[in-house]
């Protein structure tokens, strides 16, 4: 998986004039009567323009609920989002989602996927044909253009899915834990791609994970949220150097204060949804236990 | 690309050298024409069962030999009214099914995608369709200003509800995040229902004409019978193949009632055969060969 990152300026950088997203008390709510469940309660956070905000919380927080608001497929129940100064009426190319499993139109080849948003508009051409080829070539599916989706390997995927986005130009990427279900190796790959790509291209990012290791490693700021009904626990900055590398974090003193602060956090909030009955909490708590007993040679992978 | 090379080769190692043909067939066409002899000799065995037997046997024991069978055949065959029977039915069952597809999905879709509509279709939709086609046949007689035209419209109604159904259940299985991920980059909703809609429901829309088409072979056979195949010019002329096995049957002629049964499998056989073949080409996407995934 060689990817040519002497093409990174291939990519325009985005418009200086953007504003950043900002949540004032933000409410959502489902149902209706006795049936009513509140997701999202007094959440209010800035995602500044040109950084890195990682999202993290408990798995079955209202994580991906907050995307969608902010996306715009959904409204808020109360409060307001604005993005570059101005209300959310709905969804716009200036926010483009990367969503947690592949959604790449299986019908489409690679090419097709990519240059669908063009197209959808109407506004294909000469430059949005050079565009394309230019993010297929930095994502490295050249060779892959004519291939459906289910023909690609999960790593694939998510690039052409990147691909896909980019070709908007958005104002900011979206992420809801978009490398959640690939192997670790992949993993490993796409986040250090991903971040190369963002340190490069200073787009501002969202991005939600479960993962303490891949907010610290990706972050210029971790919004931890609290359980259900979710809002901000708490604002971490990550002041690590950038370019940063996966594996040297492990060794890292900062690092490892900042993972343990984050840990620290997110074990009480996934204490309570364990409390609370959620299920995929009790394997954050396992973790978490065994992360703590273990000694800090086992937890090194190596590479 | 690769698997099916390797697959390839496997198959043709596999095939014996042997110099009699059937040996030399793929394996599953290989089984399916053991299948046909096996059933034609239980068959054979069977109708002649009261000469080597001395008993005949219950049911078998009563319905003409295939060698009768064929025999008859050969001389329908030469026959232009038996093929005239053929294309008396092959155009009713075009004719019903074509009008069935060309309302049926899109109303499928549109009862899929709106919840008004739905609310408004679905009773009424779901009182009619318990209905058997047959029942329909005496109104659609006394409707319809042809007896053509009543046999096409019974026809029909044997394939719309099947459809409709399955355009719903293709469109309300779409993922709803493709559909965000159009309209986050500024997709148009006609943009979406062609590109994203039509295609995702494409699968489910063929396999409900798969399983219409089958049962519109059903229906045109019983309509004919019914209503007399709208023709009175004799067994062998062009009132279908409904209204041949009747007049064969009314007419003594035990082992044309066999062929035109034969027919009507064979039809249909053909129909389906011929939906699968356009099925694969059209969602080529959806069996990955040489999958890396």
């Amino acid at each position: 998986m060689s990817l040519p990152e002497s093409r990174l300026d291939a990519v325009k950088t985005p418009e200086t004039a953007f504003q950043g997203i900002e949540l004032v008390d933000v409410e959502k709510t489902y149902g209706q009567g006795a049936r009513t469940r509140t997701v999202v309660r007094q959440c209010s956070f800035r995602i500044d323009p040109g950084r890195f905000t990682v999202m993290i919380g408990p798995s079955g927080a209202g994580k991906s609920t907050l995307i969608r608001l902010i996306a715009g497929f959904e409204p808020p129940t109360s409060g307001e989002i604005r993005v570059g100064g101005r209300p959310v009426r709905g969804p716009g190319k200036d926010r483009q989602v990367m969503f947690q499993e592949t959604a790449l139109f299986p019908w489409m080849t690679t090419a097709a996927n990519v240059s669908y948003g063009p197209k959808a508009r109407g506004e294909f051409g000469p430059e949005a044909l050079r565009l394309a080829d230019a993010l297929t070539a930095r994502m490295g599916l050249e060779r892959f253009r004519g291939m459906y989706p289910a023909q690609l390997s999960g790593g694939m995927q998510r690039r052409a899915e990147l691909a896909r986005a980019m070709m908007n130009d958005p104002s900011v990427m979206i992420l809801d834990e978009p490398f959640r279900g690939l192997d670790s190796m992949t993993k490993r790959l796409m986040l250090e791609y991903y971040a190369t790509y963002g340190e490069a291209s200073q787009r501002t990012n969202f991005f939600v994970t479960t993962d303490v290791d891949e907010a610290i490693f990706l972050a210029d700021r971790v919004l931890v949220m609290t359980h259900i009904p979710t809002r901000v626990r708490a604002v971490v900055e990550i002041d690590l150097p950038r370019p940063r590398r996966l594996a040297a974090l492990v060794d890292d003193e900062r690092a490892n204060a900042l993972k343990a602060e984050l840990l620290a956090m997110l074990h009480e909030e996934a204490a309570r949804a364990f409390a609370a009955g959620g299920k995929e909490t009790a394997d954050f708590v396992e973790a978490y236990r065994r992360h703590h007993s273990s000694p800090p040679s086992a937890t090194r992978d190596g590479s | 690309m690769v698997n099916s090379a390797v697959a390839g080769v496997a198959e043709s190692g596999a095939r014996p050298r042997s110099t009699i043909g059937i040996l030399r067939l793929p394996r599953a066409q290989r089984r399916a024409l053991v299948s046909y002899l096996a059933a034609l000799l239980v068959w054979q065995l069977g109708s002649t069962s009261g000469r080597w037997l001395g008993v005949e046997l219950p049911l078998l024991g009563r319905i003409p030999a295939p060698s009768d069978v064929l025999g008859a055949w050969s001389h329908l065959i030469v026959d232009p009214g038996y093929w005239q029977s053929w294309l008396a039915s092959s155009k009713r069952v075009a004719a019903g099914f074509t009008a069935a597809v060309l309302t049926g999905v899109p109303l499928g879709l549109i009862m899929a995608l709106s919840p008004p509509v739905w609310d408004v279709v679905f009773p009424v939709f779901e009182l009619l369709r318990p209905i058997p086609p047959l029942a329909w046949v005496p109104a659609a007689i006394i409707f319809w200003p042809t007896q053509e035209l009543s046999i096409d419209a019974v026809i029909f109604i044997g394939a719309f509800f099947t459809l409709v159904l399955n355009a719903v259940s293709g469109a309300r299985s779409i993922d709803p995040r493709l559909i965000q991920v159009a309209r986050s980059m500024g997709a148009s909703r006609a943009n979406i229902l062609t590109r994203l809609v039509l295609p995702a429901v494409l699968p489910s829309v063929v396999v409900g004409m798969e399983v219409s088409i089958g049962i519109t072979w059903e229906v045109v056979v019983a309509a004919e019978m019914i209503s007399g195949g709208g023709s009175s010019r004799g067994a062998s002329s062009g009132g279908g193949l409904g209204f041949f096995i009747w007049n064969s049957y009314v007419g003594g002629s035990y082992p044309q009632i066999i062929v035109g049964m034969i027919s009507i499998g064979i039809a249909g056989y053909l129909s389906s055969a011929a939906l699968r073949v356009v099925a694969a080409r059209l969602s080529r996407w959806n069996a990955p060969y040489g999958g890396r995934a």
